[in-house]
């Protein structure tokens, strides 16, 4: 792939943003709108300072669910990969039932969640762990059926047992797919643990996170304190995937192609 | 290669058929004997199941009918004895030219430091010792194949099967790794089963030619090639080289049957 020149890589985002930003106050001013409708983003950083105490405990507090959810969704999906990658049995019985699962809006079994496993933290690690698992099972799986056939006969030709078939063959040339479910799941996670805390922040357990204070400040009315939660939101969301980028770069970087580069 | 009071051959096919599920014959009527210390080559139209031969011989698929004997015994049993190497290197890219070479001894399990120690020799024979820490997607396409060969010979194979190894790589280079596939055997004394689609590959490297027929698969004709081992690159240059060159050309024209 042609990589975009460094200079443009940086500089591209940030014209674009403060474009972004000069069409928000000429919205505003030409529209008419009130800040409680359409608060400036001058106005939102405002109420992100004044805020920021409350914004980063929750932000801390919501950090917690959803590093617990994706790490468990991390761990249960490469076994489950592992159970369905091993046996076409297992494969054909489990692999419908995950797709129902995870076609199975979130939304509806969230309540059922919270009666099962209380409103506090395990809900929401539950809640976590329902929308990233899928993904992650899905990718690794797929990366475990996709050996080069000519490695195998290699194993194979070299009378290697079929846990050493697994371990030293499959599992690592299945590494870039369960890498790019993470990935995807790392997206996921905070926005399933902000949706967990949303659901279940009127109770005393979720009143700590980002989704209690989108509750809390939607009923208050504090539009600006809103826009500003959802920035910080954004900002979670934005570690989670730097932190699942580097994990990625340490993985694959040194043997792998999607990190070619042109000095040799 | 020591005598033995009785030669024994390293492969033995009898009448040996072989489809695949229930579509046509692949290889019908195969009948050979590979005895200790040949380089066999298999060269042949597209289709004509040479390399189907070879994946028989490493028991990567089952004969549908007739007898197939590897080092005495089946060709899986013969697994570990013998080895084989691939079009592209099939090197296992998260892992650098000496963990891919040691692999097939990992995967036995020896100790580390033997495994190391052998990796090291095996690199060193094929020439590329100083690249030990490198990765596959650092390395040439000849540097690759280079590997490729360092792991099969890990284990010292007394039969070493072949196909198309160097298919991809240009004249220049493939001509450089032929030689240097002989003067290892001088010191690693396989036996070899080559397949190829160049006629001067097989030539230069081989003291029998078998020239094979498509739909089904049979053998056509086989080509002795006398001159003595060890061979050198400018063997190519000879008249009597060349000679045997249009040999081959010949018998494949005519199994090949006009051009379309």
């Amino acid at each position: 792939m042609k990589k975009t020149p460094p200079v443009l890589a940086w500089t591209l985002p940030v014209v674009s943003g403060v474009l972004f930003v000069a069409l928000w106050y000429a919205v505003r001013s030409w529209s008419g709108l009130q800040s409680w409708i359409l608060p400036t983003p001058g106005e939102i950083v405002e109420a992100a300072w004044r805020e920021h105490d409350r914004l980063l405990r929750a932000a801390g507090n919501t950090m917690v669910g959803a590093l617990a959810g994706f790490v468990l969704a991390g761990a249960l999906g490469f076994a489950t990969a592992m159970l369905l990658g091993v046996s076409r049995a297992f494969r054909a019985g489990l692999y419908p039932w995950l797709l129902v699962l995870q076609m199975t809006p979130v939304i509806v079994l969230t309540p059922i969640i919270v009666l099962w496993a209380g409103p506090g933290l395990p809900g929401i690690i539950t809640v976590t762990w329902l929308i990233s698992f899928f993904p992650i099972v899905a990718n690794m799986t797929q990366g475990l059926l996709s050996t080069d056939m000519n490695h195998v006969a290699l194993f194979r030709m070299a009378n290697a047992s079929r846990l050493q078939e697994m371990l030293l063959l499959r599992v690592p040339s299945a590494m870039p797919y369960y890498l790019a479910g993470l990935r995807i799941a790392a997206t996921l996670a905070p926005i399933g643990a902000i949706f967990g805390e949303y659901m279940v922040g009127n109770s005393a357990g979720g009143s700590g996170g980002l989704g209690f204070l989108v509750y809390s400040y939607n009923t208050q009315i504090k539009i600006p304190a809103l826009f500003a939660t959802a920035l910080t939101s954004c900002l979670l969301g934005f570690i989670f995937v730097a932190a699942v980028s580097l994990l990625n770069w340490a993985v694959l970087h040194k043997w792998h192609d999607s990190y070619e580069r042109d000095d040799h | 290669m020591p005598l033995m009071g009785v030669t024994e051959s390293i492969v033995q096919f009898d009448a040996v058929r072989k489809r695949y599920g229930e579509g046509p014959l692949v290889l019908d009527g195969i009948n050979l004997t590979v005895a200790p210390g040949d380089f066999i080559s298999l060269i042949g139209p597209s289709g004509c199941g040479k390399s189907t031969v070879l994946k028989l011989v490493a028991g990567l698929n089952p004969t549908t009918e007739g007898r197939l004997a590897v080092l005495g015994t089946t060709p899986k049993g013969a697994r570990g004895r013998q080895a084989f190497i691939f079009q592209d290197a099939t090197l296992l890219p998260w892992l650098t030219s000496a963990g891919n070479t040691e692999l097939p001894l990992r995967l036995r399990g020896a100790a580390t430091a033997t495994r190391r120690a052998k990796a090291s020799e095996m690199l060193t024979l094929v020439g590329l010792d100083k690249v030990a820490g490198y990765y596959p997607r650092q390395l040439s396409g000849g540097m690759k194949m280079r590997v490729s060969i360092a792991r099969a010979l890990t284990l010292e194979p007394q039969l070493l099967l072949l196909d198309e190894p160097f298919g991809a790589l240009d004249e220049m280079t493939r001509n450089r790794l032929n030689e240097e596939l002989l003067t290892i055997r001088e010191r690693s004394r396989f036996t070899a089963m080559f397949v190829t689609h160049s006629v001067s590959e097989a030539v230069f490297l081989s003291n029998r030619i078998l020239v094979m027929t498509a739909y089904p698969g049979r053998f056509h004709a086989e080509v002795r090639v006398e001159f003595p081992y060890p061979r050198h690159a400018d063997l190519r240059e000879r008249a009597d080289f060349q000679a045997k060159v249009n040999e081959v050309s010949r018998l494949l024209h005519e199994v090949e049957g006009p051009r379309k």
